[in-house]
């Protein structure tokens, strides 16, 4: 499931609630990623998503890791709008019988949110704003699963 | 009508986000935007710009109906 939200949220809720009435689940992974201050260069990240299409497209590729990794279920919640310094930005869980899939799940899935997501991702800061694209690290983080 | 929207970048450079614009075609709709603003109609068509008609992206022309959302999404920054 993925859902997008303006909200803050809690992490441990998160996890609790996933992990809750599991017997077949043997492993779980999580990924948490915070909104980082680059020392002091940004004040606010504005991340934009395009309603309905950016559910879709993440949806699809959820659907990609469910089969490669035989995974038993799967959250990614991923905040848009203004988000500080500090606060989670992505969430993304993975349910397996053991815990290799999972890890190698929630890798992929970080490894495609970060490089190919249809968000757009504009930092705030002292010296103005600016829109961030996917690094070369991001890029070759990807191809690793290719 | 269609109904236009442009998303990141693009949004900044128009200086709006949702528009209606009534044309029979994708390319009559470009030409048109590109009329109205050249720095932005060459922007829409750079590099790595797609476009989503219903939320389906789509390569080259296509027909337009009253109803069809039309999304110029520039290259995705990722989570």
């Amino acid at each position: 499931m993925i859902r997008l939200t303006f909200e803050p949220f809690d992490p441990g809720a998160l996890l609790t609630e996933f992990c809750r009435d599991r017997t077949e689940v043997g492993a779980v992974a999580t990924f948490t990623g915070l909104a980082r201050a680059e020392a002091g260069a940004t004040t606010t990240l504005e991340l934009e998503a395009y309603p309905g299409f950016t559910e879709a497209e993440i949806d699809k590729m959820i659907g990609r890791a469910r089969v490669r990794f035989g995974l038993l279920d799967v959250l990614v919640l991923h905040r848009v709008g203004r988000i500080v310094p500090g606060e989670p930005i992505v969430f993304v869980a993975t349910a397996a019988g053991h815990r290799r899939a999972a890890f190698e799940a929630c890798d992929f899935l970080m490894d495609y949110l970060k490089s190919r997501a249809p968000f757009w991702k504009k930092e705030h800061g002292p010296d103005g704003e600016r829109w961030i694209e996917p690094t070369a690290q991001d890029h070759a983080d990807r191809e690793r699963w290719t | 009508m269609a109904r236009v929207l442009l998303f990141g970048p693009l949004r900044d450079l128009a200086g709006w986000r949702e528009r209606e614009i009534d044309s029979p075609f994708l390319s009559v709709l470009r030409a048109r935007l590109a009329e109205e603003d050249a720095v932005l109609g060459a922007a829409l068509g750079g590099p790595g710009v797609q476009v989503a008609l219903d939320q389906v992206v789509v390569r080259g022309d296509a027909p337009l109906n009253a109803r069809t959302e039309v999304a110029f999404l520039p290259p995705m920054s990722g989570g």
